[in-house]
């Protein structure tokens, strides 16, 4: 899950996680930047860098949440496979594992998508997925082909050796037809452009692109119908409307009637905005991907609207 | 009964309570000819380039030489600007107003060219050739985490060091955390001077393999672990460019110092850009408190797309119920067809009302027939009923605005009773974005004012 800044991509990560979760499913919700938004979303202290179970949805299914330390996952992928334990150590003495988590090129990036294509693969004893679905919290719109293609990168800098190999089986989860980047957006101007440009990179480096999410759409409470009239009517009939409605004396100077330059305002604003959301709309319908939308929220987002947020994604047969 | 809209109860003592204890002044701070740095930082999509933009052309029209240098890889400030392309260079920006004797640059940064020429101008050609073919370096410099922080932080210096201008007002990286690009110089400079680059230069130096054997075991212990890990041929790669680079590491220490030491100098400005959102204030939080830790001057925040209303008298509890009596007369109407609006003529008593008459005096078993869908048909009772329609809609439209008003100043509100001591100027939300210098003007004075008012009535 993508988007740009501000979209509120880790809200709408979340609620597809809950929604993906119905009926008895089992979802992990893997954050990747450090910012801790799961674990303010979901009302819980900080995530520790271990899964952990942080809601239960609907139906029995189960939520759990990690957010990835790429410090700790570099430590800990070494001993995986190198069991370098002390060696590990004094690497982080040395500065070797700062070095490689934050300016190293693309070794936190491979050391994330890393981390989550195992909970992807991860299997029980049984031989069955631990998680039925593993939903990324991704970089924004403007760096997710790079992050996701950073293995692509590294395996070309790294021609040989482990982290070659690593590189290529991360590579070849992230292409498979079981991965699906879904972009979040807004109807404003520069998110829809940033989605546009974030699909046709995706798509130019065969990265599968899933969804476009249309977030925070706000309810449409004049149609075309009353805009055009808003332009057009007369002052005084609003004015007697209002009055007639309980708001005052429709008389000049009187409460009404000072109700109804500021109203009619407001109205304008809202028709300006109205044009250029159907514009965005328009625009988006261009870019041939299945469009869902989820509504702004008017108390601020909580819990319960996380939940209704997952309900409405479940509707719309997202999950 | 009183007609007399009330105040709403959280509005004027919240409004009161809720302007901070200091007013950001905006023309002081970019008038100042001792301001010579002003950093817009912020959380992504709280409109940090607009306000850098808007920032840059107030301090040109008031008759400072400006520059402004944003990182954002969007063509955001190039439009705005009536630019084509920002390359790596600052250009004038046309149409200002230039009375004043200011000027207007404006300038992108291109961090990989960034890279390149600190590499060019800090060694011998040959040398820098390596550098730049060297495909470890073409990684880095080509924006993984940190560079561009790095970059930008180098930019910023060397406008500073060129001494054209007298203001320069720099847009910070999209990053991952708003604090990256405080840390990422610091970062690269402590890994330069450190002891993984002397383990990782010491066997090119005494010329590969063959010097292994003067290093104590646990420094090749090292360089074995970071092979295995690497791969050989990355690492061989990666003690190439560090060798290579190791002439000009004294220089990098020194310039990321100095670019530290410029941000904390008094002629610079940080100012924290926000949106009245629990998440952008959240951020912008931790910034106002890194930014003290860090003994950097702040001189406030810049709270964006703050939402007023002309009518905030009248509040959302008041303009739904009035809604709901409109519209409660409409639903009472439907089933009696037109003829529900018998009251009308008493309200409005206008021309319209002998086509209503007329209506009403008529069967109503006709009406029902005729009239299927009442609403779509052009009748003067219409034209009455759409007024009160979307009069009803008007209602609703500034309740929801009242709503937003409410969870805004609830959301500020938290921010300024944890950092009263931070000036704060608010910015009117604008319904669309914004294209051209009339539109970032309008911003500036916005941003100038101080006072987020509704955004204008026409």
């Amino acid at each position: 899950m993508s988007g740009k800044g501000g979209t509120g991509k880790t809200t709408v990560a979340a609620a597809l996680a809950l929604a993906l979760a119905e009926e008895g499913k089992r979802t992990l919700l893997v954050e990747v930047e450090g910012r801790q938004g799961i674990a303010q979303l979901f009302e819980t202290q900080a995530l520790p860098y271990e899964e952990r179970k942080i809601a239960v949805a609907p139906g029995g299914g189960e939520v759990f949440a990690l957010a990835i330390d790429p410090e700790l996952a570099l430590l800990d992928y070494l001993q995986m496979f190198y069991k370098l334990g002390s060696a590990g150590r004094a690497l982080r003495k040395l500065g070797a594992i700062d070095f490689a988590t934050t300016i190293a090129p693309g070794v936190r990036d491979v050391l994330l998508t890393g981390k989550a294509c195992e909970a992807v693969r991860r299997k029980d004893r049984g031989g069955r997925f631990v998680y039925d679905y593993v939903v990324m919290d991704a970089p924004p719109t403007g760096r997710i082909t790079r992050f996701l293609n950073v293995n692509d990168e590294v395996a070309g800098l790294a021609k040989i050796g482990p982290i070659h190999n690593q590189a290529q089986a991360v590579m070849r989860v992230l292409k498979s037809p079981e991965t699906a980047v879904h972009l979040v957006t807004l109807l404003e101007e520069m998110p829809v452009q940033e989605t546009a440009d974030g699909i046709a990179e995706l798509r130019a480096a065969r990265l599968p692109v899933g969804r476009v999410i249309v977030n925070m759409v706000r309810p449409q409470v004049l149609d075309a119908a009353d805009l055009e009239l808003v332009g057009s009517v007369s002052r005084p009939a609003v004015a007697r409307s209002l009055s007639s409605a309980g708001l005052g004396g429709a008389r000049r100077g009187g409460h009404a009637e000072r109700l109804v330059e500021p109203l009619l305002a407001q109205a304008e604003e809202y028709a300006e905005r109205y044009t250029l959301e159907t514009e965005q709309r328009a625009v988006l319908a261009e870019l041939d991907v299945p469009l869902h939308e989820l509504p702004l929220l008017a108390e601020g987002m909580d819990l319960a609207g996380l939940y209704a947020l997952a309900r409405k994604l479940r509707g719309q047969g997202v999950s | 009964m009183s007609r007399r809209p009330e105040p709403a109860q959280d509005q004027d003592p919240v409004r009161e309570h809720l302007s901070p204890a200091r007013a950001l002044e905006i023309d002081p701070l970019i008038e100042d000819p001792d301001t010579r740095i002003v950093v817009c930082c912020g959380s992504g999509g709280v409109g940090k380039t607009t306000t850098a933009a808007a920032l840059g052309l107030r301090a040109a029209e008031r008759g400072r030489k400006v520059v402004v240098l944003t990182i954002d890889p969007a063509r955001r400030l190039a439009q705005s600007m009536g630019i084509d392309s920002l390359d790596n260079t600052p250009r004038r920006v046309k149409g200002i107003d230039d009375s004043a004797g200011g000027e207007l640059h404006a300038m992108m940064l291109d961090m990989k060219r960034t890279f390149d020429e600190i590499v060019e101008a800090h060694a011998d050609p040959e040398r820098a050739a390596a550098i730049l073919g060297n495909p470890f370096y073409q990684s880095l410099s080509a924006g993984f985490a940190g560079t561009q922080e790095y970059m930008a932080m180098e930019k910023l210096g060397q406008l500073r060091s060129r001494d054209e201008w007298d203001l320069i007002v720099v847009d910070t990286p999209p990053s991952r955390s708003a604090l990256d690009f405080l840390d990422a110089p610091k970062r690269l400079g402590s890994f330069l001077d450190g002891k993984l680059i002397r383990v990782l230069l010491a066997p090119a130096k005494v010329g590969g393999r063959a010097g292994m054997k003067f290093l104590n075991v646990g420094m090749s212990m090292m360089t074995g672990a970071l092979g295995k890990v690497l791969g050989g041929q990355l690492l061989r790669d990666v003690q190439t460019f560090v060798a290579a680079m190791d002439s000009m590491f004294g220089g990098f220490r020194t310039r990321a110092d100095a670019t530290y030491k410029l941000l904390q100098a008094p002629g610079t400005a940080f100012l924290v850009v926000a949106a009245p959102e629990r998440d952008a204030l959240r951020e912008a939080a931790y910034f106002v408190e890194r930014l003290a830790a860090e003994d950097m001057p702040l001189a406030g925040l810049v709270l964006n797309r703050v939402h007023g209303s002309g009518a905030d008298l009248l509040s959302a509890e008041r303009a739904l119920a009035a809604a709901e009596n409109l519209e409660d007369s409409r639903i009472v109407d439907q089933p009696d067809g037109k003829a529900g609006l018998r009251n009308s003529p008493d309200t409005y008593g206008s021309s319209e009302s002998p086509a209503r008459n007329v209506t009403d005096g008529g069967s109503p078993a006709t009406e029902d027939v005729d009239g299927a869908a009442p609403e779509d048909e052009p009748t003067a009772t219409d034209g009455e009923r759409s007024v009160e329609r979307l009069t009803a809609g008007l209602l609703r439209l500034h309740a929801e605005r009242m709503q937003l008003l409410a969870r805004e100043r609830r959301t500020r509100d938290r921010f300024t009773a944890l950092h009263p001591e931070v000036a704060m100027t608010e910015v009117a939300a604008l319904p669309g974005d914004v294209h051209d210098l009339a539109g970032l003007r309008d911003i500036g004075e916005r941003l100038a004012a101080g006072r987020a008012e509704l955004s204008g009535t026409p």
